[in-house]
């Protein structure tokens, strides 16, 4: 079940213990008065809110985007589909759906090195990568990555030939971005699942290369 | 509007902090938040610019000092009170009920 943990891991320091005495947190407060109050009101169903959780937390994930990836570096048929209409190709995989409605692709090469952003709010591609983290959420990644992107990526140990020109994409309030890491070498002989183990979400946001195979 | 969300190019944020194997949500009330927000969406109660222009108004310091669940928690509760869904009245009132309930618990 979605969410049930007593984990009071919300990021604020309370300055005491966790037992189950502990008050909860203002914003837990905050939430379950709004909740309760439209479930009295017969506005919402809370059925509908268990079944977004378990959505967000089992379903829609960066496994969704490592499968489009995997299905593009293996044939290049879809990867043209996918660069030309990114959201009516990745249909064909099974990807759709809310924050993913206009997608546009963008292919890292030895050239060219692609990484996403939204320095105005977290704008993310939830169809394919699941809820953003933290850190890409956070004032520090979301100021710095337009104005530094090669410090930026240094910081995620992501070290780009001088050569290599960077281009940082900032999300609007309707486009969604993937990132098309480039294959790495040393897979030719493998299959699309096997190579959707080699993508990561960091991979597919452009902070990270796609792993390489052991 | 140019508001404190804008924050592109800004200077003095610090380091990137990452967690490592980072839960989706980190605490119940996230999920509950989120999940209440994409159903009353779905419901019609506003739309998603709406949503952004709510949050974009939000208070400096609030904004900066806040969790990314409390601008979605700020967010619902302001537009549904602006559009007389909920009274903040009701809101208040509910919450002491909960406070109430929770203190007589332990």
């Amino acid at each position: 079940m979605a969410g049930q943990g007593h984990d009071h891991g919300d990021g604020h320091d309370h300055g005491h213990g966790h037992d189950h005495t502990e008050p909860p947190s203002d914003e837990a407060l905050r939430v379950k008065a709004l909740e309760s109050l439209l479930v009295d009101k017969g506005l919402l169903d809370p059925a509908a809110v268990d079944a977004v959780i378990d959505q967000y937390e089992t379903k829609i994930g960066p496994r969704n985007g490592a499968r489009v990836v995997a299905r593009a570096w293996a044939d290049p048929d879809f990867k043209r589909r996918l660069l030309e209409n990114a959201s009516e190709a990745m249909k064909e995989v099974g990807v759709s759906g809310l924050q993913g409605e206009d997608m546009v692709v963008l292919e890292n090469t030895a050239r060219v090195h692609n990484l996403v952003v939204c320095t105005l709010c977290s704008c993310y591609p939830w169809p394919v990568l699941g809820l953003p983290p933290n850190w890409y959420k956070s004032a520090p990644y979301r100021s710095r990555v337009v104005r530094d992107p090669r410090g930026v990526l240094d910081e995620f140990g992501t070290k780009l030939g001088d050569g290599v020109e960077v281009r940082v994409w900032d999300s609007n309030a309707e486009i969604r971005y993937l990132v098309l890491p480039e294959r790495p070498a040393g897979t030719e002989d493998m299959d699309e699942a096997a190579l959707a183990e080699l993508v990561t979400r960091d991979s597919m946001i452009g902070v990270a290369m796609a792993l390489s195979p052991e | 509007m140019n508001g404190i969300h804008d924050l592109g190019g800004m200077e003095g944020f610090g380091p990137i902090v990452r967690e490592e194997n980072e839960p989706v949500f980190h605490a119940e009330w996230e999920g509950r938040i989120m999940g209440m927000t994409l159903a009353t969406l779905a419901q019609g109660f506003y739309n998603i610019d709406e949503i952004r222009q709510e949050t974009e108004r939000m208070d400096p310091v609030e904004y900066l000092t806040s969790d990314y669940y409390t601008h979605w928690l700020h967010t619902a509760e302001e537009l549904m009170i602006q559009k007389g869904i909920i009274t903040r009245a009701e809101l208040e009132a509910k919450r002491a009920e909960l406070a109430q309930a929770e203190a007589s618990q332990s």
